[in-house]
């Protein structure tokens, strides 16, 4: 026990005199919180309109209206060539073109029907989609009014369903507290899984290791004295990540924080077993950099942080029970923001108390045997 | 019978292809400064980390202080202090950290052995405070020897720890050892610089993963049966050449601004340099010689 404190002590003198450790424990967080939480929302707004009105009617000019009332439109340019139009999208400085054939407003009037065309530049398949989305929208909302005012008109009533949305746990939807969470995470990945693998590899490259093999350190008392320091200030980082999101963002926390540092220690231990291994199968710190990143570059890309776990294929949803971000973030989402108690996450605590201690086994049984 | 602080039995190490130790067997008696003495590559440091217990051996035995190197790896752990190759100390620790860093990890502190590592320790001590990594390469080895000393080992083990430092350091550190000895500590040194095995009690010459002798330096001196040559010439190079073409030479190699030379029978002077004159040597310069160590092993790889 005495050992381990003294090697305790050593680790945070080494950490901190590290001219990079302290601006990459608080600095980090704030600039990934602050930049990453704005620049990953998956929001659309602006989405810039090139108009070909071959009709100039009542109607049409009603139509282009509404899509320039709309938040998610501007209205970049009109033209009276499909072809000019097209030039817009080729060019990258329009996304979307919005065709009304010429006798538009008659069509309407003489069949009851007409139509309008509209072209995507669907290079990002995701905001083409959104921006089908948003113009599907504001064209039902114009055929709602066309229908009204025309059964007006002939003196009937019309029976409509009408939908109201109500959104959960998130009633603004706004996008920047379902972000908070999935980049704290990442943050508290890095220092468990990087920065622990770099710095158990670096006392193997330095031979420090050897040095402290011919002393009474036991391996247990090694490795504990290792992941402790790393894990202290990972739970730190979670803290301090939280109290930022509270104060710039708002960051509701509707569950028992108490409930998130307990499975967010678990979740430390697996994903620090982890960085242990790869270190013990890695010789050098570039070795272990590459091994490490390419298993978090993955993890983070599949754990749902950016993309919906749902809409992933089958594979990858199975793929993703090995995944420890996969669970932590969902984790985290359901506790911070719709108060789930521990019987909601017992499923999730005891897989990955499974997997840590596994892992952690696995480790261990594999450090003893490279070293 | 002397009491035994090392006894290596049969000894054999294989990495992959390469025989890094074949059949080595030796015993050091306790409280002699033992010098392993090889070149590069010989096998010093794979032998070094067998009774570290830092490595296992592939066959044979080996026992320091009695125990097993391979079963009682944790007790030799407590007894041993050992100076890896290179400097293998925390670089961003002080001085001063790291010396009390390594007395806690062997349950004790600075100020109880103090006095057996004071005659190093005062060397580097106005530097207490600086991280070790910026220490020079001389103070780096003073630094690692304090912290090998640190909790009275009663067996030290340095891996070439005179490599790469300037001559006066080199001196500096030979007599920190000698002076090492007056405390009980049998200190086993290996190094490729064959001057520094005469400071040794006993004398191993490793090369290619045998022993080819352990002795006294002043007996491996005593057993040189040849007569040596000191031989020079204003052309070294070509004088070499033109000795080792010759018929009747047994070893010939560089020594210095000299070359050492010795002959498979008794040659007259007379006849080797009517052959070295016709060969348009000038200058020439022989004399015999009485043999140093450095000959020894020149004449025992040679026979080897």
């Amino acid at each position: 026990m005495r050992t381990i404190l003294f090697l305790l002590q050593k680790e945070f003198i080494q950490i901190f005199r590290n001219r990079i450790m302290l601006p990459v424990i608080f600095i980090v967080p704030l600039v990934q919180l602050v930049v990453l939480v704005f620049a990953a929302t998956l929001e659309m707004k602006n989405i810039e309109v090139v108009v070909v009105d071959k009709d100039l009617s009542d109607v049409s000019r009603r139509m282009i209206g509404k899509f320039e009332g709309s938040p998610f439109f501007k209205i970049k340019d009109f033209t009276f060539s499909v072809s000019e139009a097209e030039d817009f999208l080729r060019a990258n400085e329009a996304d979307m073109v919005l065709h009304i054939p010429q006798g538009f407003e008659r069509e309407l009037n003489r069949e009851n029907r007409a139509k309008v065309q509209i072209l995507l530049d669907a290079v990002n398949a995701t905001t083409a989609g959104l921006a089908n989305a948003y113009a599907s929208n504001v064209l039902r909302d114009f055929n709602e009014q066309i229908l009204v005012e025309r059964v007006g008109v002939l003196g009937g009533r019309i029976e409509q369903v009408r939908i109201r949305y109500s959104f959960w746990y998130n009633p603004d939807l706004n996008y920047k507290i379902f972000m908070l969470p999935g980049i704290l995470v990442i943050l508290v990945t890095m220092i468990g899984m990087i920065l622990t693998a770099i710095n158990l590899v670096r006392e193997k490259e330095l031979g420090t290791a050897e040095q402290i093999n011919v002393t009474p350190i036991r391996k247990y008392q090694f490795i504990i004295g290792k992941l402790v320091p790393f894990w202290i200030i990972a739970l730190f980082e979670l803290c301090f990540g939280l109290f930022v999101g509270k104060i710039l963002f708002d960051l509701p926390m509707v569950g028992s924080l108490a409930l998130l540092f307990l499975f967010a220690s678990l979740y430390l231990l697996l994903v620090m077993s982890i960085g242990l291994f790869l270190s013990a199968i890695s010789d050098s710190q570039i070795q272990v950099m590459f091994l490490v990143f390419f298993f978090f570059i993955t993890f983070v890309l599949m754990a749902g942080i950016f993309t919906p776990v749902e809409s992933m294929p089958d594979w990858a949803i199975k793929v993703n029970t090995i995944n420890p971000l996969a669970y932590f973030i969902r984790v985290m989402r359901m506790i911070l923001l719709k108060g789930s108690g521990f019987s909601d996450i017992t499923r999730e605590f005891y897989t990955l108390g499974i997997y840590a201690a596994v892992m952690l086994l696995l480790a261990t049984w594999r450090y003893r045997k490279a070293a | 019978m002397d009491p035994l602080s090392v006894n290596i039995r049969n000894i054999s190490k294989t990495y992959r292809d390469a025989e890094a130790l074949q059949d080595v067997s030796f015993r050091i008696k306790r409280g002699e400064l033992f010098g392993l003495i090889g070149p590069d590559g010989a096998g010093k440091t794979s032998l070094f980390r067998i009774l570290a217990t830092l490595l296992l051996p592939d066959k044979g035995t080996a026992t320091v202080e009695d125990y097993d190197v391979v079963r009682d790896y944790k007790e030799i752990r407590k007894i041993t202090g050992y100076m890896a190759g290179r400097f293998s100390l925390y670089q961003d620790l002080t001085v001063e950290e790291n010396l009390k860093f390594y007395a806690t990890v062997f349950g004790t502190t600075m100020e109880e052995n103090y006095d057996l590592i004071k005659d190093i320790y005062s060397h580097i001590e106005p530097y207490k405070k600086r991280r070790a990594g910026k220490l020079s390469g001389g103070m780096k080895q003073k630094l690692a020897l304090s912290c090998a000393m640190i909790h009275k080992p009663r067996i030290l083990i340095m891996d070439e720890p005179t490599t790469g430092v300037d001559a006066v350091s080199r001196k500096e550190f030979w007599e920190m050892l000698i002076r090492l000895k007056g405390h009980d500590i049998t200190i086993l040194v290996s190094t490729p610089y064959m001057d520094e095995a005469e400071l040794c009690d006993q004398v191993a010459l490793v090369q290619s993963g045998r022993i080819l002798s352990v002795d006294t330096p002043q007996n491996i001196i005593g057993a040189y049966r040849r007569r040596l040559m000191d031989l020079s010439a204003s052309d070294l190079y070509r004088l070499k050449e033109d000795m080792e073409a010759y018929e009747h030479t047994h070893s010939v190699y560089l020594f210095g601004q000299k070359l050492h030379l010795t002959l498979k029978k008794d040659v007259a002077e007379e006849a080797l340099t009517e052959y070295l004159e016709e060969r348009g040597h000038r200058d020439l310069n022989m004399k015999s010689i009485s043999p140093n160590i450095e000959d020894c092993f020149m004449e025992l790889m040679v026979k080897a």
